[in-house]
């Protein structure tokens, strides 16, 4: 008996990070599986929030926690100077929205001229908001960048953004749980957003549907803060609920001085501690990748999926599997004007756009601004670089980046969402090629008839100066030449 | 929130993978303020050319299908994005039920809060479905959340699965705000909990 005793304790002492995120925010579990979780961080934007707050207006509702919601603006604004005049009146209008919302509801608000602007998932990081353990939602599907710290973080739809106001809750049903463990070194040259398409390449845009991954092994214990938020930021292009890494010392590293960090860092972190996948424990599935084996990728067709080494070609339709991904193959190149057999190095690109909540922090504007110092974008390609927020922005003027980008020809822009979604005026032109650092491919997701090839910092930057793909393991770099 | 009992309409198909919401509701018309009024706009760039004339092969466009309240389209549907504008596209413009082997996560949430319902079948059924809706005229399917089935007049008929929390939800079109505000002394002993932690 006794045996059996310390088998069943352990047994239910093993549990995942996740696992033991979600029981410590359960408020109430049904009978039919449902949970009621609350919701420590509400991050809030203005394309994705005004029907909630007029529902909650329409029901005469107060928001339950203004203390625990923060909103910016940052998908339609414009990220050229004097921004704060608006041509579009239509999102003008929804900015205003937001304003006169954070107003009435006494949310705090960091509106478009403040120092704290910026893509929401890169500035509830650096302001400290973001901390381990806890669940984070926001009405944007790249919320997933949170997991980095080791928090539950998830996109949610505008009617679940009015339950969150309401109520601090969700109703959720337990999703599965999946581990996917990088082990070996990231050869030179690769990034943690080739790590996050290689894994999209071999699993596709649903592999990860209904789970919650938890990414493990050296590769991504070696990934600073800024490449931990990359890789997480593109879990939901594998499908999956959401991405998280467990915290460690780089993690509370990043922590200390964050604005919004616990006042008593010491008794948190000693919490944080805890909150890591026990030794043995069981996830529902399992991914395992070789880290040395992964290349600098460029996606050729139309979803974060369909994916190449630089060293690769364009696929063959015929050479698809089912005749729906054949049909699949042949529309996205039809789309993209790609042939098959074309080798990712001949791709020819008209635009280069740096930026997004994927691939818009100090760190990627420091890895960029190394390779372009010295070279001058190519005569046929305009680039620019939309640092993430605004105090990434002032980090990269201090140290002189700013000036590395502009005197290789590069557009310096003002912090937003810009190219990636293309709400604002950076949008391409029909038929225009762009290597972008952002997270989407889709049909005509950074301007109608646009061509997106989906890359890391360093490959967007090559491309930018060679005028098509380029292997950046073959790099040479420059001493600054001019400054 | 519109309940969904039982429905019998046209049946529209789409034959594609991962149909995005960037596809369903495009960008440009996410500005809007309000929660009405998209429907004109669902798959605006696949329905019409970049003058905004329309795309005569578009399945939407093709007279057979005026009038689809059901969309019959492949796996991972509703990928990307979680705007519920393409939740309020889709339901604005008629359609009541989406038929297809998978669909996304945050668009299952969006469109249960929004009335619609995901009908999912095998792969098998729904190359099958999307064959009927091709070839037979004026093609109806019959859905019932009740009985959790849906078939044709021409002799298909499969069952589908729905968590029970969302079945009810749509059958009483219930509103899920009202239900969670019941639990307020849960929620606001959970706070006084965590006020507890000392950091």
């Amino acid at each position: 008996m006794p045996r059996l005793h310390k088998a069943k304790k352990v047994l239910m002492a093993s549990k995942t990070l996740f696992e033991k995120i979600w029981e410590q925010h359960v408020v109430r579990a049904n009978p039919d599986g449902r949970t009621l979780l609350y919701i420590d961080l509400h991050l809030v934007h203005e394309v994705t929030s005004p029907q909630a707050f007029e529902g909650l207006r329409l029901a005469g509702l107060p928001l339950r926690r203004p203390d625990r919601t923060v909103a910016t603006v940052d998908h339609n604004v414009p990220t050229t100077a004097n921004r704060t005049l608006i041509a579009d009146p239509i999102a003008a209008q929804q900015i205003e929205t937001l304003r006169r919302n954070c107003r009435d509801f006494r949310v705090q608000f960091f509106d478009i001229d403040s120092a704290e602007q910026g893509i929401v998932h890169v500035i509830g990081p650096e302001l400290g908001l973001t901390q381990p353990g806890m669940t984070i939602v926001c009405g944007d599907s790249h919320t997933s960048t949170h997991g980095a710290f080791g928090a539950l973080a998830f996109g949610i739809g505008t009617s679940e953004v009015e339950h969150v106001l309401a109520t601090q809750c969700l109703w959720q049903k337990k999703p599965k749980t999946m581990e996917i463990v990088v082990d070996g070194e990231l050869p030179l040259g690769a990034t943690a957003k080739d790590i996050a398409l290689g894994i999209i390449g071999r699993m596709g845009t649903d592999g990860a549907t209904s789970h919650v991954i938890e990414y493990r092994g050296e590769a991504v214990r070696a990934l600073s803060m800024e490449g931990r938020m990359t890789l997480c930021n593109m879990s939901i292009e594998a499908g999956a609920r959401a991405g998280m890494i467990a915290p460690d010392e780089t993690t509370f590293d990043y922590m200390r001085g964050r604005r919004f960090a616990p006042k008593a860092l010491d008794k948190a972190i000693a919490h944080w501690e805890t909150l890591r996948s026990d030794e043995g424990v069981r996830f529902d599935s399992t991914v395992k990748i070789d880290a040395s084996a992964l290349e600098p990728f460029v996606t050729w067709g139309t979803n974060p999926g369909m994916v190449a080494p630089i060293t690769g070609r364009v696929p063959d339709p015929n050479s698809a599997l089912s005749e729906a991904d054949q049909q699949a193959v042949a529309r996205a190149l039809e789309y993209m004007n790609l042939k098959p057999g074309t080798a990712m190095e001949d791709i020819e690109v008209d635009r280069v756009f740096i930026g997004s909540c994927t691939n818009a922090r100090i760190e990627d504007l420091r890895l960029t601004a190394e390779l372009v110092r010295g070279y001058h974008v190519h005569p046929r390609v305009r680039a620019m670089v939309v640092p993430g927020s605004q105090q990434v922005k002032r980090e990269a003027e201090s140290e002189g980046l700013d000036r590395v980008f502009r005197a290789a020809g590069f557009d310096w822009r003002e912090s937003g969402c810009s190219m990636c979604l293309g709400m604002n005026p950076d949008i391409l032109k029909p038929g225009e090629r762009c290597a972008s650092t952002s997270n989407r491919n889709f049909e005509g997701r950074q301007g109608r008839g646009g061509r997106t090839h989906l890359v890391s910092p360093p490959m967007a930057a090559a491309a930018a100066i060679t005028g098509h793909f380029t292997d950046v393991r073959k790099w040479r770099f420059k001493e600054a030449q001019s400054a | 929130m519109r309940a969904f009992r039982e429905h019998t309409g046209i049946a529209a198909p789409l034959g594609r993978n991962n149909v995005d919401t960037d596809q369903i509701i495009p960008k440009q018309f996410l500005k809007r303020i309000e929660r009405t009024g998209y429907g004109e706009f669902l798959f605006y760039d696949w329905r019409s050319d970049g003058e905004g004339k329309p795309q005569p092969d578009f399945v939407l466009n093709r007279p057979e299908f005026t009038g689809a309240s059901v969309l019959i389209a492949g796996k991972n549907f509703g990928c990307g994005s979680s705007r519920e504008h393409a939740a309020w596209a889709l339901s604005d413009y008629g359609f009541r039920a989406v038929v297809a082997p998978t669909f996304a996560d945050i668009f299952t949430t969006n469109a249960g809060n929004n009335g619609i319902l995901l009908v999912k079948l095998s792969e098998a059924e729904v190359q099958s479905l999307l064959q009927r809706a091709q070839q037979i005229p004026d093609y109806k399917l019959h859905i019932s959340l009740v009985e959790r089935t849906i078939r044709d007049d021409q002799g298909f008929s499969a069952s589908f699965p729905i968590d029970d929390f969302r079945r009810n939800c749509l059958l009483e079109g219930l509103d899920e705000i009202g239900l969670t505000l019941k639990h307020d002394p849960e929620i606001s002993a959970y706070e006084s909990r965590i006020a507890q932690r000392g950091w």
